[in-house]
C-alpha cells in the first residue's frame, strides 16, 4: 500500500441564474459534460425551477451529478464547510453579478461569469472584480456562448 | 438559512439593482455598517458587490436580499437583539 494520500479530484461549481433566458440549461448540460470528460466534478446550484430544467432534462444522469439548492451552497461555502476549485456563475441579470460578485468573495476557487442574453455588454461592464469573463449575445441560441466558452476552455485552465 | 418569507419584513425597494440598494441605505439611513457577501444577517448569508450595506434605523435593519429571478428588494425588519448585534459589531471595527 502507499503512503501518499488519495489525490481528490478536481471540483466545479456552476451557479445557474433564473432560467427566463433559454440558453442557460443547454450551456450547462454543455458544461458539464466538457468538466467530466477532463477528470472535473461538476456540482450544480440553482433555485428550484433552474434545478428542476437540468434534472428532468437528464433523468438518468448521465451528465448531472450533484445538484443542490443556491442558499445552501451559499451557506456551506460561507461557513467554509465546502469549497471548490473553480465556480461557473450564470449571468443575464443584475442578480447574476451579484452572486459572481459574492462567489469571488466567498470562494478560493478560480472564478468564471459566463454573461449572455440581452444586456449581456452592459452586464459585462458591471463586472469589476476579479475573474474570466466568458460572454456572448446568446438568448435563443447557445451557440455564441458555447463559442466563447470554447475559445476560453475552462475546463483545461 | 432563515426563510425570509416566514419573517414580518417591509419591502423599502423592489426590483432595483443591488447597487441602487446600496445607495439608497446610505442615502437615508446615516447608520449602517458595511459587511461583506457571506455575512449572516437573521441568520440570512447577504448576497452582493462588496462591501454591502445594513442600514440601522434603532431596532430596524434594512438589508438587501437577492434572489436569482427577482433582483435584489431592500427589506426593513425590526429585531432589538439582531440590532444590537450589528452594532456591537459595527463598534468592535472601530476599535480594530
Amino acid at each position: 500500500m502507499s503512503g501518499d494520500p488519495p489525490v481528490q479530484p478536481a471540483t466545479a461549481l456552476l451557479v445557474l441564474g433564473c432560467p427566463q433566458v433559454p440558453v442557460q440549461t443547454s450551456i450547462a448540460l454543455y458544461l458539464i459534460n466538457r468538466l467530466k470528460k477532463t477528470g472535473i466534478t461538476p456540482v450544480v446550484a440553482g433555485n428550484k425551477a433552474a434545478n428542476t430544467l437540468l434534472v428532468l432534462a437528464d433523468p438518468d444522469r448521465h451528465y448531472l451529478g450533484e445538484v443542490m439548492d443556491l442558499d445552501r451552497a451559499v451557506a456551506l461555502i460561507s461557513d467554509k464547510k465546502r469549497d471548490f476549485d473553480r465556480c461557473f456563475v450564470f449571468i443575464h441579470n443584475d442578480a447574476g453579478i451579484s452572486y459572481a460578485a459574492t462567489m469571488g468573495a466567498i470562494s478560493k476557487a478560480k472564478l468564471f461569469a459566463l454573461v449572455y442574453g440581452e444586456h449581456q455588454e452592459d452586464l459585462v461592464k458591471q463586472i469589476d472584480f476579479p475573474c474570466t469573463t466568458i460572454a456572448a449575445k446568446a438568448v435563443h441560441n447557445p451557440l455564441p456562448l458555447k463559442k466563447a466558452l470554447d475559445e476560453v476552455a475552462p475546463w483545461a485552465a | 438559512m432563515g426563510c425570509v418569507e416566514s419573517m414580518n419584513y417591509e419591502i423599502l425597494l423592489r426590483d432595483g439593482s443591488f447597487k441602487e440598494c446600496r445607495a439608497y441605505i446610505k442615502e437615508h439611513f446615516p447608520e449602517y455598517i458595511d459587511v461583506q457577501p457571506g455575512f449572516k444577517v437573521f441568520d440570512i448569508h447577504l448576497i452582493g458587490i462588496p462591501p454591502i450595506a445594513i442600514g440601522l434605523d434603532h431596532d430596524f435593519i434594512i438589508f438587501p436580499y437577492t434572489k436569482p429571478c427577482h433582483g435584489t428588494f431592500l427589506l426593513r425588519m425590526e429585531d432589538t437583539e439582531e440590532a444590537a448585534r450589528l452594532r456591537a459589531i459595527k463598534a468592535k471595527k472601530k476599535t480594530a
